[in-house]
């Protein structure tokens, strides 16, 4: 379903993907986790087009993606992205913040949004909070916000940008939570995330980036237990037992 | 200040033919500057490198050329070129100009203030850039320009008085032509200060208000 082949990609001097090669499948969920600078959400960010490549090329449901080609449009309204700093609107509520998608952007008719839009949130665990603005709810439920604002567009694939970097410990739980139910439904999705625990119980399959290449990929919980790359023995050692 | 209630009385009718005129010329450039200013300010954030520069250069133009010589062009050497001006149009596209150079640079940095990420969650659903600029930039864009907006149409109001060196009665002009016959410069022009004032007041209050607002988020 998503298809990356040998992509590179600079920024400046510095080249932060070295031929990525990889694909994701329908219903799966593929976490990808690696040092920080590793180019982890550089990936991501390319497969919806918030950032170009230089060389290589990635496809969705065998549309090429180019951020600069009016099909990016159709890209992004099947491949929805969930933001390490949620990125909610601040000027609108939390139910306009999920219906802003399907009302201008896919032309839906308005009762129809607000009531898929408010299961939404019903789903996230949020109905209550409809009305409020984002700015007056926690990391948390903001986070979940943005969830429910990305499933809203009816995605074949979410990405997900560290969701849980931003969240004070206590909130993780919930937001790990809803993404394990998504994944349990058989949503396709591609996670960037330093949350070992969730990768090993959720994920299909983990990919382990450093350096800007895929250093080893495989089933997460054979990655994640017996890796076999020293860097990624090395990596999942500290991660897993910093002190 | 001798006799300065009777003048007042006397002079009143007068000079509020003149305020009339200043409120027309200080709405109508107001209006004109800030949609050219919008349009400066949207062609600079475009991301299309020929339409920003273009932008860039026509607002350090129009910054460079000062008001007064911005109304004789409009009104004394348009006429040559063929085109002619009522006194009250060249007063208003002169100064709808000129300060659309200051709205422009505003309102960028309104736009520039947002956060990438707003853009980036705006793309992520499918926006469009226009659709980006209207439902998520601009809404948010606007408590942070309304302040210096506010201040933008303070000072409109003053310079509206400019528009009296090519023949607009406003309120300046009123003033001027009763002093210069009468005599009566303190008391006149007293008034007319007072005037302008009376008329600076509630915007000034209005800046208040939005500074409030802009402080609270």
């Amino acid at each position: 379903m998503i298809e990356l082949r040998d992509v590179h990609k600079s920024f400046g001097e510095n080249e932060v993907l070295k031929g990525i090669t990889a694909s994701v499948q329908k219903g799966e969920v593929v976490c990808i986790v690696g040092p920080s600078g590793s180019g982890k959400s550089t990936i991501l960010r390319c497969i919806n087009g918030l950032e170009s490549y230089d060389r290589g090329e990635i496809s969705v449901e065998g549309l090429k993606v180019d951020r600069d080609a009016p099909s990016i449009v159709k890209v992004r309204t099947q491949v929805s992205m969930v933001f390490q700093r949620f990125n909610l609107f601040p000027h609108r509520t939390v139910l306009e913040n999920v219906v802003e998608g399907p009302l201008y952007v896919k032309r839906e008719p308005r009762a129809q949004a607000l009531e898929r839009g408010r299961a939404l949130l019903t789903q996230v665990g949020l109905a209550e909070k409809a009305d409020a603005h984002p700015p007056q709810l926690s990391g948390g439920q903001q986070q979940r916000v943005a969830i429910a604002r990305a499933l809203a567009m009816q995605p074949k694939a979410i990405l997900f940008d560290e969701p849980t970097s931003a969240l004070d410990p206590e909130l993780v739980g919930d937001v790990l939570g809803v993404m394990r139910k998504l994944a349990d439904d058989g949503m396709t999705m591609v996670v960037v995330t330093h949350e070992m625990g969730f990768a090993r119980d959720v994920a299909d399959r983990v990919l382990f980036i450093d350096g800007g290449v895929i250093v080893e990929q495989g089933p997460a919980k054979a990655l994640l237990n017996q890796p076999q790359h020293p860097r990624t023995q090395d990596f999942l050692r500290r991660v897993l037992h910093p002190l | 200040m001798k006799g300065f209630w009777h003048d007042a009385a006397e002079f009143f009718p007068i000079l509020m033919s003149g305020v009339v005129l200043t409120i027309v010329v200080t709405i109508g450039s107001l209006l004109l500057s800030t949609v050219l200013g919008l349009v400066w300010a949207m062609m600079r954030v475009s991301g299309i490198r020929v339409l920003s520069m273009l932008s860039a250069s026509l607002i350090n133009v129009i910054r460079g050329i000062p008001i007064i010589v911005l109304l004789f062009y409009l009104y004394f050497v348009m006429p040559d070129l063929g085109v002619t001006l009522s006194a009250l149009q060249a007063a208003i596209l002169g100064l709808g100009i000129a300060y659309s150079a200051y709205q422009a640079e505003n309102f960028r940095a309104g736009i520039e203030a947002i956060d990438k990420g707003q853009i980036e969650a705006a793309q992520s659903i499918g926006m469009g850039w226009w659709l980006t600029m209207r439902r998520v930039v601009l809404p948010q864009a606007v408590r942070i320009v309304l302040p210096p907006y506010g201040n933008v149409m303070i000072m409109m109001l003053k310079d509206s008085s400019q528009a009296s060196t090519i023949t607009v009665a406003e309120l300046a002009l009123q003033g001027k032509l009763i002093a210069s016959s009468t005599f009566k410069n303190t008391n006149v022009f007293t008034m007319v200060a007072l005037m302008y004032l009376t008329m600076s007041i509630p915007l000034i209050l209005l800046v208040r208000h939005f500074e409030k607002r802009a402080g609270k988020k």
